[in-house]
């Protein structure tokens, strides 16, 4: 069966299943004044113990609570004295002369339908907390003291409608190596406690996941969601392995992932993430990336029938910067023609799209759509520390009207009073050969280059990448490609300009050393291939690097480069 | 009274962890406050309330305090969503 897998990781083990019975209304109507505030009592008290309950885990040495799990268990404090809470069920009580039990379960489904209802996938999420404290009040009412606490055998993979923080809290997850949760979310209570436990789990199984019985043989794929119920040999063995290759992988990726990218003689450099929208930043954060150094715009663009407004732009961009919390974004302004198409704008069919209508020249010759996107990119610097690139650049004029149209984006905020960050950093993508050659020249207009190897390398090679029969051409290792890079790099630091790369090569191990020895100091990938290319410059040193790029820089065929590069790297 | 706008600048906004510690805050002093977004106004006493105002990363909310240590209030709603927020 397959749910949502929310931890990456395999767990195989035996089942333990947890059921609840649901909360149950005894519907007596209350007689009098009396019976009505021996029940208002009875929540009261009831509340106090709840309360009570709760301070014994949080001082129990045995449960060995982290930051998390106490930011938690405040909260649920919080929720049970919540004065709102406790107005709605007394005026229950005293209204509607119901129980204090009754009481307690309408207002608790109440607010969790509230909740339910909303737009946002972590309020949705936090219906189930909201559950959680009712039952844990109730158990008071109806004075059924469960104290939950749990112990499992080692390998116990938890099976459960869905897990509260309670349970999470209270189970001793110690001996547990994954759980798998009938309801729930990406963001739900379970999902979040699995990841920072680092246990495998699988959400939103459906309703088959509650046919597995006690001790049942599972094996769950935190990763892809998949649940195997008493699987066969073959499965077994094959998830033995990917469990001992994960785990080996992920040991070296933890060690490497808080630790800075500083070579072991001391020189730092920046590992940047390529993204797509703000979904992508929980990845780059989970592998330690400093920042985003490639914010493709295409993605709001695509799977439309207009362009997107000012305001949808900002929005998606908005969001982005917030969730980059604080560290560094920078924007590239729309990259179609060529391969990519909008349904909605016409772009007519050319015989070398790739050199024709595409990415700055469609927006220095559409200012009006320019003017927007420039608008919407501005607005959501006022939200964090924002840089705009322009790709495709070919010759100093295209920064220069780029730039105008900028400032004329600046203005008209201004005049409308809105805010803006007053020092966004201009650069441009390095992926068109004349760029490259004559980046001492482009240095003096832009704060910042970011080189582009994929085109870079196609536009030098004139190697169409997407023609199969030529693929053994396309070759980033050219040393053709090299000296403009280095050319780059040079001429960068020569003006004081910050160099970095958001291509390919910048997350091929093969080509780490070199570049570093080239005097690059950003490299941008897609967050998965940080930790990687981090144990590259940790374990090496910024000397040795430029002795790579000195040897390499004196060899005369990408043959001969890559066969060395191997060598050293393997 | 005194009534103060703030935009809420973690990502993902008023979640359970800085609401839970703004209920915190604002209980330790006499001052009544509350909490303003759109048309809709609720105390700051209540955790459920401040919640069900799902308050998203970006958005403006308001503070309104009122009483003998507003000022008091203020300085620390202040420090709250200006500095402390970002972290939580």
């Amino acid at each position: 069966m397959k749910g949502i897998g929310v931890s990456p990781g395999i767990a195989i083990g035996r089942a333990f299943v947890i059921k609840k019975n649901a909360p149950a209304t005894n519907g007596i109507v209350l007689k009098n004044q009396v019976e009505i505030v021996t029940e208002i009592e009875r929540f009261d008290i009831s509340v106090v113990n709840a309360l009570g309950e709760i301070d014994a885990i949080k001082n129990s040495s045995q449960l060995m609570l982290n930051d998390d799990d106490i930011a938690i268990l405040e909260t649920q404090v919080e929720l049970i004295n919540d004065p709102q809470i406790r107005e709605d069920v007394v005026a229950k009580i005293e209204a509607e002369k119901k129980t204090a039990n009754d009481a307690l379960i309408e207002v608790t489904a109440g607010i969790v339908a509230l909740f339910e209802s909303m737009d946002d996938e972590y309020m949705r999420a936090r219906s189930a907390d909201f559950q959680d404290i009712g039952n844990r009040i109730l158990k008071y009412i109806n004075r059924t003291g469960d104290t939950n606490a749990r112990s499992f055998e080692p390998d116990t993979i938890v099976i459960a409608d869905d897990l509260t923080p309670s349970d999470t809290i209270t189970l001793d997850l110690n001996l547990v190596t994954g759980f798998a949760t009938q309801a729930g979310s990406r963001t739900s209570h379970a999902a979040i406690i699995a990841k920072s436990k680092g246990l495998p789990a699988v959400v939103a199984c459906g309703d088959e996941l509650m046919t597995i019985n006690h001790n049942d043989f599972i094996i769950l794929d935190g990763l892809s969601g998949s649940v195997y119920v008493n699987p066969g040999e073959e499965i077994i063995s094959r998830y033995s392995a990917k469990s001992d290759s994960f785990k080996q992988q992920s040991e070296v990726l933890k060690k490497v992932k808080d630790k800075p990218a500083i070579t072991a003689d001391g020189k730092q450099v920046t590992l940047l993430a390529n993204i797509s929208s703000a979904d992508d930043l929980d990845m780059v954060h989970d592998n330690g990336g400093e920042g985003v150094g490639l914010f493709r715009t295409e993605m709001l663009f695509m799977d439309r029938d207009t362009f997107p407004d000012e305001e949808e732009q900002f929005e998606f961009y908005k969001k982005a910067v917030l969730q980059a919390k604080g560290k560094p974004v920078i924007i590239r302004t729309i990259d179609i023609g060529g391969d990519k198409h909008l349904s909605y704008f016409n772009l007519p069919a050319e015989l070398n799209p790739f050199l024709g209508y595409r990415a700055i020249r469609i927006s220095l010759d559409q200012e009006g759509l320019f003017m927007v996107q420039l608008k919407a990119i501005l607005r959501a610097s006022a939200f964090g520390a924002v840089s705009i690139m322009f790709p495709m650049i070919s010759n100093v004029k295209e920064i220069r009207d780029a730039k105008l149209i900028l400032n004329k984006a600046k203005t008209e905020l201004t005049e409308a009073g809105i805010a803006f960050s007053e020092d966004v950093k201009v650069g441009i993508m390095v992926e068109i050969p004349s760029a490259a050659v004559t980046a001492d020249i482009l240095a003096k207009e832009v704060d910042f280059f970011s080189i582009g190897t994929n085109d870079l390398c196609q536009y030098t090679l004139a190697v169409d990448r997407m023609n199969e029969k030529i693929t053994h051409l396309y070759d980033p290792f050219n040393p053709g490609v090299l000296r403009l890079i280095l050319n780059v790099i040079e001429q960068g630091r020569e003006h004081n300009l910050h160099v970095g790369m958001c291509g390919e090569m910048a997350s091929d191990p093969l080509a780490t050393l070199l570049l570093l020895g080239m005097g690059l100091e950003e490299f941008s990938m897609s967050a998965a291939s940080i930790p990687a290319i981090k144990n590259i410059i940790i374990n090496n040193t910024e000397a040795h690097a430029k002795q790579v790029c000195q040897q390499v820089m004196a060899m005369d065929s990408s043959e001969n480069i890559i066969a060395y590069l191997k060598e050293i790297t393997q | 009274m005194i009534t103060k706008d703030y935009i809420i600048t973690s990502a993902q906004g008023m979640h359970a962890r800085p609401a839970t510690q703004l209920v915190k805050l604002a209980k330790g002093f006499k001052a009544n406050t509350s909490l303003k977004k759109g048309d809709k106004t609720v105390k700051l006493n209540s955790l459920l309330n401040i919640l069900s105002l799902s308050i998203k990363g970006g958005e403006t909310v308001s503070v309104i305090m009122d009483g003998e240590d507003e000022v008091s209030v203020a300085v620390v709603i202040d420090d709250f969503f200006t500095k402390q927020l970002k972290e939580l």
